[in-house]
């Protein structure tokens, strides 16, 4: 593996980033189980890529790879990331190669990790929180520097100020998201990579995160996002691009509206044949599976009927 | 709230014939009637579910849709008696059940079972599925035996096999699978109702159909009166006989899914239904 870190690259204008043959092991165990195998995916400057596919199938793990995050036992094998003119090497298998990234975890590329806002501390306040970040990427800022650039996010988004002195109960769990959100994008990274963000969320506070995602593509404050959920409906809204994956591979990837149209591979076909919107046709599906149901136990009664009868003396 | 078709089974289509049949025929198996939950935080109180009344009749699925602390899984955590009621009655087979004690309310649980969430949270992990399920029916005092037929038996019903279950622990299962195992458990008490607290929220696409798949059957096959409670309006069109939504504690809208889903009359509703993410929308300019 190359200890490389960085050579200039050649990204086409107009391209925010691409990543490489993308190759993920998990090892430790007996044999090592491969979980992304060869993936590469571009993304354009100000573009939302989709990235979709049932539990399983590697989402999580490419998006950890992007991320520059993934640890033992996870081993990201081969893969390369070109963005703002740099190719960065993926590939982890030593502790170096994890420093080697340092300079762009979080800056470069910030990860919302599935889940975060359940990882908020619960005895100290969100501002504690915006701290603690900002420290971590630069030991030099100061509480009254990060806590302005906090106050200038939200004001910029349009989200209440005083959250920075709430703590996580005193939250709902939409506005806990959206913060965890605002706080993982404090450093203006070039690109995030947002694991299912919206998944614990009701339909509501869904809507309230995807129109904050868009309005901080629009603003900027990053200039690309991997969104990566198995809600179909939701990456539909939000996402210029969508990349299935399934068995650790990309089976179908294209403009979002070409894709949900007129998918041709017959995995996409079955992904969006298992959304359930409340739509008519939704409740025509559910009463014909009801039917089907009835149809049968009728049949099984009549059919037992039918043997006690022929078994009379 | 727009009426259903009173007509005559002959004017009736099939399907509308279905959910008359369904929502008006059946017995009242359990209710509420004006139940309330109030929690003290910080010295205020707070309001969980205020004077919620809801009937299900047998063999119907009732979905209860809302946002997330509208109250709805307070309210199931009061029906399955988790959780004491502030004020309200709950009743079972006509009969008052809200302070049911003892040997009474273990009685009652074994007729109401629940699936939750997260099935991740509701199993042991250091425990095999097979020693879950079997210490469930150990203590209902199930001859082991009987036990081992009646674990075969539900398993089937979630379409799993005991060889390919039994043997593993929680975490070498897919989410689908161990959904799938909490949904078996609950059915092993032969419930005549079951809750289901956001029991497919955690699960992909296509397995939350085969889940709802499975409780369309075990509607039919056993009777089975399903709550359903989710945010998800979708998956209550796909499985509910009746929605009722609930807002800030409250029931702010009720009735059979046709009419709330497609014809809802109160705003909140409408602005519910406007969230819903379209497949085939974009919020992008």
């Amino acid at each position: 593996m190359s200890t490389e870190g960085m050579k200039p690259s050649t990204s086409a204008p107009g391209i925010l980033a691409r990543a490489r043959d993308i190759r993920c092991v998990y090892g430790g165990g007996e044999e090592d189980f491969t979980a992304v195998d060869g993936v590469s995916i571009e993304l354009g400057e100000g573009q939302i890529l989709g990235l979709a596919g049932e539990s399983g199938c590697g989402k999580t793990t490419l998006g950890n790879a992007l991320a520059m995050i993934a640890t033992p036992p996870l081993y990201v094998l081969s893969g390369s990331l070109e963005i703002d003119g740099e190719t960065i090497d993926l590939s982890t298998l030593s502790t170096a190669d994890l420093k080697r990234h340092q300079p762009y975890r979080g800056r470069t590329v910030s990860m919302l990790p599935q889940g975060a806002m359940n990882s908020i501390s619960p005895t100290l306040r969100i501002s504690s929180l915006v701290r603690d970040v900002m420290r971590a990427h630069d030991p030099k800022i100061t509480k009254d520097e990060s806590l302005d650039l906090a106050r200038d996010r939200l004001k910029m988004l349009e989200m209440p100020v005083r959250v920075l002195d709430s703590y996580a109960h005193q939250l709902s769990g939409g506005m806990k998201q959206r913060m965890i959100t605002v706080i993982s994008t404090l450093q203006n990274p070039r690109l995030l990579i947002a694991d299912e963000p919206t998944s614990a969320l009701d339909v509501s506070s869904q809507r309230m995160l995807v129109e904050m995602l868009l309005a901080m593509v629009e603003q900027r404050i990053m200039s690309g996002i991997v969104f990566v959920t198995h809600d179909l409906p939701v990456l539909s809204q939000v996402s210029d691009k969508l990349a299935i994956m399934n068995a650790g591979s990309i089976v179908e990837s294209g403009p979002t509206r070409q894709l949900v149209e007129n998918a041709q591979h017959p995995y996409t076909r079955t992904l969006l044949s298992s959304v359930l919107d409340p739509s008519q046709e939704t409740r025509r599906r559910g009463l014909a599976r009801r039917s089907a149901a009835q149809a049968t136990t009728t049949t099984a009664e009549e059919s037992a009927t039918t043997t006690e009868e022929v078994g009379k003396p | 709230m727009s009426q259903p078709n009173t007509g005559t089974p002959q004017e009736r289509t099939p399907q509308e014939e279905m959910i008359t049949r369904s929502t008006t025929e059946g017995k009242i198996l359990l209710s509420c009637q004006n139940v309330t939950k109030e929690f003290s935080v910080a010295g205020s109180k707070i309001t969980a579910v205020d004077d919620v009344s809801l009937e299900f009749p047998e063999s119907s699925v009732l979905a209860v849709v809302g946002e997330s602390g509208s109250g709805k899984s307070t309210l199931a955590r009061m029906l399955l008696r988790l959780m004491p009621v502030t004020a309200g009655t709950i009743t079972f087979r006509d009969q008052d059940v809200t302070h049911l004690k003892g040997s009474g309310l273990r009685k009652y649980w074994t007729e109401v079972q629940a699936v939750f969430q997260d099935p991740f949270a509701s199993f042991n992990q250091f425990y095999t599925v097979g020693s879950l399920l079997r210490r469930g029916l150990s203590l209902a005092q199930v001859p082991k035996d009987e036990a081992d037929v009646l674990i075969e038996e539900c398993l089937g019903y979630v379409d799993m096999k005991p060889k390919e279950a039994l043997h593993k622990f929680p975490h070498q299962m897919s989410g689908g699978q161990r959904q799938r195992i909490m949904v078996a458990r609950a059915l092993m008490m032969r419930p005549t109702v079951l809750l289901a607290d956001e029991a497919t929220s955690m699960l992909d696409a296509t397995l939350r159909v085969n889940v709802l798949n499975v409780l369309h059957d075990l509607k039919n096959d056993l009777g089975l009166t399903v709550l359903f409670i989710t945010h998800d309006i979708g998956q209550a069109s796909y499985l509910a006989d009746r929605v009722a939504v609930m807002e800030r504690g409250k029931v702010v809208e009720r009735g059979t899914t046709e009419e709330v889903i497609f014809s809802p009359q109160g705003d909140y509703t409408r602005r519910l239904l406007s969230d819903v993410p379209d497949l085939r929308g974009s919020l992008k300019s």
